[in-house]
This record gives C-alpha cells, sequence and structure tokens, in this order.
C-alpha cells in the first residue's frame, strides 16, 4: 500500500486559444473569459481563466501521480470519487502554473480503495492560484 | 462590482418573489441561484476531453466501457462540475467570486441528456456566501453535496 507521496512540480503556460477551446466547450458565458478588452477593461493583464481551467494546468501535475504504478491504482476499476477546488490569485492568459501534487492518504473501506491526492498551484510570481483535492475511488477485486 | 444585466434578467424572468432570487450584491440565505441547464451533445465528451487532456476511454469509446462494466460511455465527471462552477459564476457575474467548490460524483452522467444545475444559498459568513447545490440528469444526481463559497470580487 502506498504512504505518502510528493511528484516533482510541473508547469504548464497558459494561452489564449487552449482558454477558449476551454471555455467554448464548458458554455462559459463570463465576458471577462471571452473578451480580452473586457478583461484589460476590468484591470486583468489579459483573458481570465473561468476557475475550472484549474483540471487543465493542474493535469501535468496530476496525472502521473494517479497513473504511477508504484501507487498502484487499477486504472479499469477507478471513478473519480469527490473533487475540491479552492481558488486564490486569479489566472489569466500568458500566467505560467507550477503545480505539485501529493498522494496524501489511501484508506480502505470494505471492497473500495480511496486514494486521496492534494495539488498547490502558483503563478509565476509564486503567488497561490489553487489548491485541489482529488479524490478517486478504486472497486476491489 | 459590476451589474451584470444577466443577473437582472434572471430575477426578473423567476416566477415568484424577487427576494428570493440570490443577489449578487446583497447574498442571503435561502437565496436561489439561477437554475442552469445544459444538454451535451454527442460529441462534447470528445471534445471535453481534448480541451482538459483526459482521454480515458470510459468517456469516448462505447465498447471500452462496456467491457469494464459500465451500461455505456459517461460523462467527464470534472466537466459536469464545470457546470455548477458555471451556475455559481453566473450567479454573480464574475468568475473571480468563487472562492472554492467541493463535489461528490455519483450516478454516471451520459450525453444527449439535459443536465439541471440547482443551487440554493446555505449560510452567509463575513462577506462570504455558502452555497449548497447539485447537478441532475432526470431522476439521477450526478453531482450531489455540492458546496460552493462566493466572496467579493477579486481585484
Amino acid at each position: 500500500m502506498a504512504g505518502r507521496r510528493a511528484w516533482p512540480a510541473v508547469a504548464y503556460e497558459v494561452g489564449r486559444e487552449k482558454l477558449r477551446e476551454y471555455t467554448a466547450v464548458t458554455g462559459e458565458t463570463s465576458s471577462l473569459c471571452l473578451d480580452r478588452r473586457v478583461a484589460h477593461a476590468a484591470g486583468y493583464r489579459d483573458l481570465v481563466a473561468p476557475p475550472m481551467f484549474t483540471v487543465v494546468y493542474s493535469a501535468p501535475a496530476i496525472g502521473p501521480a494517479v497513473v504511477d504504478p508504484e501507487v498502484g491504482i487499477d486504472l479499469a476499476r477507478m471513478v473519480h470519487g469527490s473533487q475540491r477546488f479552492e481558488w486564490g490569485e486569479p489566472v489569466c492568459a500568458g500566467d505560467e502554473i507550477t503545480t505539485s501534487a501529493t498522494l496524501d492518504e489511501v484508506r480502505e473501506r470494505s471492497l473500495l480503495s480511496f486514494y486521496v491526492f492534494s495539488t498547490v498551484s502558483v503563478n509565476q510570481h509564486g503567488t497561490e492560484v489553487c489548491r485541489g483535492v482529488w479524490t478517486n475511488i478504486v472497486r476491489g477485486s | 462590482m459590476t451589474d451584470d444585466p444577466r443577473n437582472e434578467a434572471a430575477m426578473g424572468d423567476e416566477p415568484r418573489n424577487p427576494t428570493a432570487s440570490f443577489d449578487p450584491r446583497a447574498p442571503t440565505a435561502g437565496a436561489t441561484l439561477p437554475t442552469l441547464r445544459v444538454t451535451p451533445d454527442r460529441y462534447l465528451p470528445h471534445r471535453y476531453a481534448g480541451a482538459s487532456g483526459d482521454f480515458n476511454p470510459i468517456h469516448l469509446d462505447r465498447e471500452f466501457a462496456l467491457s469494464v462494466g459500465l451500461p455505456s460511455t459517461i460523462l467527464h465527471g470534472l466537466y459536469s462540475m464545470a457546470l455548477v462552477a458555471r451556475a455559481h459564476t453566473e450567479a454573480t457575474g464574475d468568475p473571480t467570486r468563487l472562492r472554492s467548490l467541493s463535489v461528490q460524483f455519483r450516478g454516471m452522467g451520459v450525453p444527449e441528456q439535459e443536465i439541471e444545475v440547482t443551487g440554493s444559498i446555505s449560510a452567509v459568513e463575513d462577506d462570504v456566501a455558502v452555497t449548497a447545490a447539485e447537478a441532475r440528469q432526470g431522476e439521477t444526481r450526478i453531482i450531489r453535496n455540492a458546496e460552493g463559497r462566493l466572496g467579493r470580487r477579486v481585484q
């Protein structure tokens, strides 16, 4: 069974077209996220990322952690159980976000195993933009 | 904060006492968030996979989904969570006001069926409005026990 474990931090450069791809698929309506002129007029440096864009910049950090063979999750039996995000400084296009992931806890209850990962993401100034707690549930054999 | 005309329109459209609708300028416990309704089309999971980087075949490949015991392909949970987040940020007109959101994933979301996100303010603590929300497809709750925190506008 895996104990506490940490992985190296991974950087992600936030781009306008990727933001547009994400806002289009989620149906985002906020003009701060869709129109650079509105974002600038509101005092932001560029297009504002919707809060759930965190799944995009966190992916390079959390992905390898979840599939790490030393953690040993059977992906075919894994489902996403619950999720929590806390947001700090807004993220804008042009930011570089660095995320580090840790495995905090593995607990078992009857035939289920709960894997709890957390991530911390900071921007290019070292300011925290997001913390995540990712709980995956693996059905036992 | 900037008054978002959509907030006025949403409150005007509700056939009930307007003070029961969430007022982002002065949130009160019991106020409801405008209901968000979205029907993901057949290929939304493919576009969401591209946008998010999550190509888990349980969302994309029916044969694979069946082979691991699912009744069909299922929606990405984080896509449904993005809709819950949207219901919150559209209620305030400002995506930077969502300070936190936690959800439980239950049931299995599917494409081509309407998702309905509903929520209300459960408490107001200092300047933070705490919400309770959920996402349903028909009788199935695909996100339950969602709790959000809406704060003042950042910067």
